[in-house]
């Protein structure tokens, strides 16, 4: 059992290895694919065995939680590992065009690698203080992966995503402190009983400390300003992994924490998650709104997007938090597609700034049709993907009564359509500023493969969870089931026979 | 021995909060060695202090005396200077390629990646 919690991370931590020694040879790239898939069927087999069992714990080094390292996995980890997974696959393939050969020279595939460890790692933490080890492992690949290339916007935005997040990291490592200073312990399972003995308000006093730290992870208003600073600096296929996994760790923190062991004073803290995620939702797509840049556009709407999620989580009803697991999945996939199409956009088109760039509908139709699908998918045109996942947390705030909530969720939803039809009519519709016509057979064969395979096969993972939302919202809702009632994953770390 | 502590980590925080604020980026970064000082410091004292207890087990015995130091927290600060150690090598680094490419240390002038009003 141990070995099915260990193996998504080991996988990608000795791909790390493996193509950093290989790292001035071609044999590098196709390492860092061979390297994904692997994870991606290790990834499937933990979903598989999560789904047949229910939690998954495992004790490393044989000392019994809380005392050993605890690695466990209930739906919630191993459905965001096996996104993980593809998200992993998609970039390390559309990195074979993407990445130039001076970048991997300097250890890119390394670097990527092991950003996609750390993730997992923190996926399956089972104790708080390796959640922050699997966060730091995460942090350190990303800094190095947003300054790969040395540009001066990179650098300064790498400034600003650097500071914040140490930042973040110092507060996440007081509250371990005295979080461990209160209860003596740090295992996740057993904190969520001991801290039903302590100083309730205390404990809120901890709950906020940790919220702020994964708040500026997770890029919530007003914590969120290092990531429209940075993302838009970086290589696509490092801006497409950023956007689609990095802040939902943050997320998945947040979930997890105040899920497990911060639900003493629901009223209190979930009340201020409630409005934090209103005001992320709006502040960040009227954000969008002022850009004129792809991909700063797309992420100032990542930050909208996180506010959505924290509303499901704010919520805390059963129908609220399969929207919140639903809309995770959802905006993963979409939003890593939309970044690496912004890549195609800007190698065939001359640019990712839409006053600069346009005509691609009529010369690059399959470009046009690609960014169709997850575009109107984020704003939640039936019957894509995010059409449900908003479905189901607006219903979950209607079924509360909680109907200013509900109206700012919709509006928002609104004017995210007004972002994404002012990139399709001036990136697409519109003629090309310079009277060219840019086709995707300019780009060599191989390079086209590379980048439009990953983007179509994400694109058709939007359509089939917009098609077919049926299986998935029963996953969902069965995750949603195991995170409001822990029982059975805090008997199953902690080996309790039920 | 606690308050004693507790006032310095206090101080620990005051001053790198100070520094953090003063718009130069290498006082940013001081200010924040000094203020990760501080969390290692909370964790050390928030796991209990013991003066002149090792946390080992005496030759021939096999349980330690029953004054004896918590060797977690000891652990996890080694854990977290390390790792802090490896942030700031990196961010350190940082400032120097940001005082060459971009030529200033000033936060409020880094404005590369966000120009001010519309992009020609």
């Amino acid at each position: 059992m141990s070995w099915l919690l260990a193996l998504p991370v080991l996988i990608p931590f000795l791909t790390a290895v493996a193509t950093f020694l290989a790292r001035h040879s071609a044999l590098g790239r196709w390492l860092s694919v061979s390297g994904s898939a692997a994870l991606l069927v290790a990834a499937s087999v933990l979903m598989n065995a999560v789904l047949r069992e229910g939690v998954i714990a495992g004790q490393m080094g044989g000392w019994a939680a809380p005392f050993g390292i605890t690695l466990v996995a209930d739906l919630l980890s191993a459905i965001m590992t096996l996104v993980t997974a593809i998200i992993a696959l998609a970039v390390s393939v559309y990195a074979l065009a993407d990445i130039r050969q001076g970048m991997e020279q300097l250890g890119y595939h390394a670097l990527f690698n092991l950003l996609i460890a750390g993730v997992v790692g923190a996926f399956v933490a089972g104790d708080l203080f390796n959640l922050y080890v699997w966060f730091e492992v995460m942090l350190i690949a990303s800094f190095g992966l947003l300054v790969l290339g040395g540009r001066p916007s990179q650098i300064d935005g790498g400034i600003k995503y650097v500071a914040l997040n140490v930042v973040s990291t110092i507060l996440f490592l007081t509250g371990i402190g005295l979080l461990y200073g209160m209860t003596g312990t740090l295992n996740m399972a057993d904190l969520a009983g001991a801290t039903e003995r302590m100083d309730q308000q205390l404990l809120t006093v901890m709950a906020l400390l940790f919220m702020i730290a994964f708040g500026i992870k997770a890029a919530v208003f007003p914590l969120f300003f290092w990531l429209p600073a940075s993302y838009h600096t970086p290589a696509f296929a490092v801006s497409a992994v950023f956007a689609g996994l990095l802040t939902k760790v943050g997320v998945y923190a947040l979930i997890r924490l105040f899920t497990l062991i911060f639900d003493h004073d629901v009223a209190f803290t979930h009340t201020i998650l409630l409005w934090v995620a209103a005001l992320t939702m709006v502040v960040g797509v009227f954000g969008a709104a002022a850009q004129s840049d792809i991909r700063r556009i797309l992420s100032f709407h990542i930050i909208s997007q996180i506010g959505y999620m924290v509303l499901g989580l704010a919520l805390l009803s059963p129908l609220a938090m399969v929207g919140t697991v639903f809309y995770l999945v959802h905006h993963i996939l979409v939003k890593a597609n939309l970044f690496l199409i912004a890549g195609v956009a800007d190698r065939t088109s001359g640019g990712t700034e839409l006053a600069r760039i346009g005509g691609l509908y009529k010369s690059a139709p399959l470009l046009a049709l690609l960014f169709v699908i997850p575009a109107f998918s984020l704003a939640g045109f039936p019957p894509l993907s995010g059409f449900w996942a908003k479905f189901l947390l607006v219903k979950a705030a209607l079924n509360l009564e909680a109907w200013l909530i509900a109206g700012i969720a919709l509006g928002v939803g609104l004017l995210t359509i007004y972002s994404m039809t002012k990139i399709w009519s001036q990136a697409f519709w519109q003629p090309h500023p310079a009277g060219t016509a840019p086709k995707l057979e300019a780009l060599a064969p191989g390079h086209r493969a590379a980048l439009l395979i990953p983007i179509a096969v994400l694109a058709t993972l939007t359509l089939l969870l917009g098609v077919m939302p049926e299986p998935f919202v029963q996953i969902a809702s069965r995750t949603a089931a195991q995170l409001l009632d822990p029982t059975d994953y805090i008997n199953r770390v902690l080996g309790v026979q039920p | 021995m606690e308050p004693l502590f507790a006032v310095t980590i206090g101080i620990l925080v005051s001053v790198a909060v100070y520094l953090m604020l003063s718009n130069h980026l290498l006082r940013f970064i001081f200010g924040l060695v000094l203020i990760s000082n501080a969390a290692n410091l909370t964790m050390f004292v928030a796991g209990r202090l013991t003066v002149g207890a090792p946390p080992l087990i005496k030759e021939g015995m096999d349980a330690p005396l029953p004054q004896v130091a918590n060797a977690l927290p000891q652990a996890l600060v080694l854990t977290a200077i390390v790792i802090g150690f490896g942030l700031f090598a990196f961010a350190i680094v940082l400032v120097v390629r940001a005082c060459t490419t971009l030529g200033t240390l000033r936060p409020d002038d880094m404005r590369v990646a966000e120009p001010k009003g519309p992009q020609q």
